[in-house]
């Protein structure tokens, strides 16, 4: 075969969207192009984005999954408000996704899928690659399934197996378009494959004929080049936020010397935390499968009152169901890590979607005052830092922690920086073993907390239970006075936290028009759109709350050194609403709540608008 | 199913082995007394009422199962049978309601080398907790799990419980109650429990016993204690357990023998079919061979599940040990499993584990 010269074009940044049926394989093609490109040395930010059936009826719009990844010679902060180029596989990706697409953009279509019959499951009276509405994109209609197919032809399969490995061959065509190396998933099919020869081979062939597709047809005038990124020198990997939250306990589990527990029901997005930590059995991760929330996390309790490093994790809907075992580990102050992994909407919401809005749930949604600390990772990599400072402040105040992360943060991925086990702080707790002169709610001076006396220790045979205690003994204690101090020590204790984590820091001016205020996995967006408006020489800066109980000490301080403050959110204003009623800030809302990421654009228009003093909606 | 009653019953199962203790450590325990096991907390339950007795005869049996009294630990929910950890004087759980198992499942599988007691009540175990009774029993969670049975919601005064009984007239159900009640011991066979048995408030030595078995038993081990609530259902059970009619109203259960009562144990169960049956030996023709033959430790579960359900008036109420068997426990299985994998992947290294998967490694450059 004659190599054809293509010119070959150099590019900052590219966003990519495959879509398909949920049945398509495109989750797996979006990671294995991910990695790749990660390898190869791009920073990159991915959004995954699938429906919660698990097979929705094939074809149809709600059976559409997609992944989205952008990769980058520069430092970047998300996945791309909008891709380059649209890979669809059959007509109802098209429908789904079109819309997201800007004039201009490049569109990839299994021309094979476009007949009559999926044209009509999703309501196209004409077939769209026909009639004109795409002309303002640039088609490349593929006949990817009968290529395809008859690149595996001699292969002993069925023709709905090889109808399977399409994916591949779209991935092979994206691997020639952006001159990345198939190696990574060549060696990849062959590991996964080990034990299904024909499958490895059929699905070699198949990314290898998409790689040859594009080489030779005509149809391709040009291929594109992304370089390297400049990130900081080190060694690196590929990480999800689950993964990396399931990393940094781990390893603040070695660094304190405490066996983790988690107690966990399957639920998603938190499920991945579930299936990962019970693969590390050989460093002493004890893991339950429980038979509901609850269960969860009254085993987690029961562990951290051993000695153990007690855990348990779910999402929104779990949290309504653990909220009286958090007031129970409120009352008796033990460490407990309890994580969330935010979804959309009350109730059962759209499970796989993503949402910010159980920060009001975790903080509040509990009888009487029952104050926890909160901390909540900005980015993938993040969830690692902030799952070992999630550990490091539930045993160094006992208390329980919510560790707040999301669906977005949980299944996005970005390069990671990793640290060496050296570089991480040790966590020092000790258990309570002297008798003299013990009682169970005798306070460290410093940080207010109760000493872990666990049973098992001579001499300190002691009660505790959720009753509310007397001050110093623990005893049981109905006493009007005890129990305002007990109230007032408890929230003491929490905002006693300020003094030992890191003061707020601002991306931009120090003072000056506009303060974008935000939290958890909209970072990217809101970092990004603070670069832009700063590069058009506005005075807008960014700061990013990764501890929202308490808040950072210098909070108030930052808050008044700009005219005006504007707070992004998933939600419909739970931050504002708090800073308002602490800070007495007229702190300006901006929400958008429909299951997805911000858009940089989104921000910037909000924070010009607040810049003008005008109102953001 | 005959023959499978009077069947040799296999050995009985190891009993529950303490820690390994020093000499001076066992010295000092042989010394223990009840008295080490009653706490500073003045007990506040109604005068008269059963949880009195059933505290007594527990710290009674604490110093017999050789464990140093910190290595046990009492965990409660809430109900008046919840208040029952502050009075002894070992490490103590008083949770919130229903939920007591579960911090017990957490607790026995963090630290295996402790002795834990779950207490509950009729409404606390089975209504509000009855899921979590479920699937602690079916893990074999380690756990000696009392249920104080006062067919009657005590702390919050006085509604009926998931073993009232039909037509039951409380604050709750003036009209009577339409639940159908809970049979506990059949929920714990159905359940899966290993150890199952049930005892009386007031039948003190007999209460003894049975704790002290269930205390040895490795694994999860269910006892209901059928205890009277003076206040708010008084006389519950009296109507078999009185002193003047329990001889011929309740069957005391024993590993290998005839199911024998009456006060001149001439009265016997027999199977007929499916069913048990009352008769009287020597009368149409029924002789001491005809009489079941309680076996403990028989595999299947079917004549204990005919025994939990045998209850007053049709039959004789049977207490003491229905069933005895063994199984591996939770916290056994579990840590065998991280053994194992520590012995197949070595002790976990966390450098490898951070820079697990695919690496890559940036150079520094000069690029601006
Ligand atoms: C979540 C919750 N719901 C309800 C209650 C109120 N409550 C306390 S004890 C109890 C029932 C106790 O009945 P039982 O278990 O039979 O115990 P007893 O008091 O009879 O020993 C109830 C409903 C509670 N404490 N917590
Ligand atoms: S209410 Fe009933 S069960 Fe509760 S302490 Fe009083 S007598 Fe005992």
């Amino acid at each position: 075969m004659a190599e054809r010269h293509l010119p070959t074009q150099e590019l900052e940044r590219v966003t990519i969207r495959f879509a398909g049926d949920s049945g398509d394989g495109m989750q797996l093609t979006g990671t294995q192009f991910t990695r790749t490109a990660a390898v190869f040395g791009n920073d990159i930010s991915t959004l995954p984005d699938f429906p919660a059936e698990i097979r929705a009826p094939a074809g149809s719009l709600p059976g559409v999954s997609g992944f989205q990844l952008s990769f980058s010679s520069t430092d970047i902060h998300t996945p791309g408000d909008q891709p380059d180029v649209l890979v669809a596989m059959n007509p109802a990706a098209l429908k789904a996704n079109i819309g997201d697409l800007p004039a201009g953009g490049a569109l990839i279509v299994n021309e094979d899928a476009f007949t009559p019959t999926n044209l009509h499951k999703v309501g196209y009276a004409e077939n769209p690659l026909h009639d004109g509405t795409l002309s303002q994109y640039t088609v490349f209609p593929i006949p990817i399934s009968s290529l395809n197919a008859r690149s595996l032809d001699g292969l002993e399969m069925s023709n709905k197996q090889i109808d399977l490995t399409k994916n591949f061959f779209a991935l092979g065509l994206m691997f020639w378009l952006y001159e990345r190396s198939m190696d990574p998933t060549l060696r990849w099919i062959e590991d996964r494959f080990k034990a299904r020869p024909v499958i490895a081979e059929a699905n070699a062939r198949a990314l290898k004929a998409g790689y040859a597709f594009g080489e030779t047809t005509e149809m391709f005038h040009t291929h594109y080049r992304v370089a390297p990124a400049h990130l900081p020198p080190g060694r690196y990997r590929n990480i999800t936020g689950n993964e990396a939250t399931a990393l940094g306990f781990v390893a603040a589990s070695r660094k304190s010397g405490r066996p983790i527990f988690y107690g966990s029901y399957p639920i998603t997005p938190a499920s991945d935390i579930l299936h990962l930590l019970s693969g590390y059995k050989h460093f002493g991760v004890k893991t339950f499968q429980a038979e509901d929330e609850i269960a969860a996390i009254g085993s987690a309790i029961g562990a951290s009152y051993g000695g153990a490093l007690g855990m348990t994790g779910t999402s929104g809907p779990g949290i309504a169901l653990k909220s009286e075992a958090i007031g129970l580990a409120v009352m008796v102050e033990l460490p407990l890590v309890v994580i969330d992994v935010q979804r959309a909407g009350p109730s059962t919401g759209m499970p796989t979607k993503n949402e910010q809005a159980d920060l009001l749930q975790v903080l509040f949604g509990r009888n009487s005052d029952s104050p926890v600390a909160v901390v909540a990772p900005a980015t993938p990599g993040d969830c690692f830092d902030m799952a070992f400072e999630a550990v490091r402040i539930a045993l160094t105040y006992m208390t329980p922690v919510i560790y707040l992360s999301d669906a977005f943060l949980a299944t996005g991925a970005e390069p990671w920086l990793i640290p060496s086990v050296a570089s991480l702080p040790e966590i020092g707790v000790e258990n309570r073993t002297e008798r003299a002169g013990f009682h169970p709610y005798d306070r460290d001076p410093k940080t207010l907390a109760r000493p872990w006396a666990v049973p098992g220790t001579p001499g300190l045979e002691h009660r505790i239970g959720g009753l509310e205690k007397a001050d110093v003994t623990g005893n049981v204690s109905y006493d009007p006075d005890n129990h305002h101090r007990m109230q007032l020590l408890r929230q003491a204790k929490i905002a006693g936290i300020a003094n030992d984590i890191p003061e707020l820091t601002v991306f931009g001016p120090q003072r000056g028009d506009l303060l974008i205020l935000g939290w958890g996995s909209t970072y990217g967006s809101i970092r990004s759109a603070a670069e832009r408006l700063q590069a058009t020489g506005q005075s807008v800066a960014h700061a990013h709350l990764r501890h929202l109980n308490p808040f950072p000490r210098n909070l108030g301080t930052i808050l008044s050194n700009y005219r005006r403050v504007l707070i992004p959110e998933i939600n419909l204003g739970q931050l504002a609403l708090l800073v308002r009623g602490r800070y007495l800030v007229d702190a300006i809302s901006y929400d958008r709540v429909r299951g997805k990421p911000f858009r940089i654009t989104e921000i910037v228009e909000a924070a010009e608008a607040a810049l003008e003093g005008k109102t953001v909606s | 199913m005959t023959d499978r009653a009077i069947a040799t019953p296999p050995t009985a199962p190891t009993p529950l082995e303490p820690p390994a203790l020093s000499p001076a450590n066992q010295a000092v325990l042989t010394q223990l007394t009840r008295k080490d096991f009653v706490s500073d907390q003045e007990v506040r339950w109604c005068p008269g009422c059963g949880d009195y007795s059933i505290l007594a005869q527990t710290q009674k049996v604490m110093p017999d199962f050789g464990y140093p009294k910190e290595n046990i630990v009492f965990i409660s929910g809430i109900g008046c049978s919840g208040r029952l950890p502050y009075y002894m004087n070992t490490y103590g759980f008083h949770s919130i309601h229903g939920r007591a198992p579960t911090l017990a499942t957490g607790l026995k599988a963090a630290r295996p080398d402790l002795m834990v007691w779950v207490i509950t009540g009729d409404g606390d175990a089975l209504s509000i907790g009855g899921n979590h009774v479920l699937h602690s029993m079916r893990r074999n969670v380690d756990i000696k799990l009392v249920m104080f049975n006062n067919r009657i919601y005590g702390l919050t005064k006085g509604q009926a419980s998931p073993t009232s009984e039909l037509g039951k007239r409380t604050k709750s159900t003036p009209d009577g109650t339409i639940d159908h009640p809970i049979m506990p011991l059949s929920v714990a066979l159905a359940a899966e429990a290993t150890f199952v048995a049930r005892s009386v408030d007031t039948h003190t030595e007999h209460l003894q016993q049975t704790l002290e078995r269930a205390g040895r038993h490795r694994g999860s081990a269910f006892t209901e204690v059928l205890q009277n609530c003076n206040i708010f259902n008084d006389g519950a059970w009296r109507s078999f357990t009185d002193r003047e009619v329990r001889d011929d109203r309740m069957l005391v259960l024993e590993h290998g023998r005839p199911m024998l009562f009456g006060k001149d144990r001439d009265r016997g169960i027999r199977l007929r079919g499916l069913h048990p049956e009352v008769v009287q030996l020597g009368v149409d023709g029924v002789a001491e061979d005809d009489i079941l033959v309680h076996d403990e430790h028989a595999e299947d579960p079917y004549l204990a599940f005919m025994l939990s359900r045998m209850f007053f008036p049709d039959f004789p109420v049977p207490v003491g040990v229905i069933r005895d068997v063994e199984r591996p426990t939770h916290d056994e299985l579990l840590s065998a499993q991280l053994a194992a994998a520590v012995e197949q992947r070595g002790e976990g290294d966390l450098e490898k584990l951070l820079n697990g998967g695919e690496t890559w490694t940036v150079e520094p450059d000069d690029r601006p």
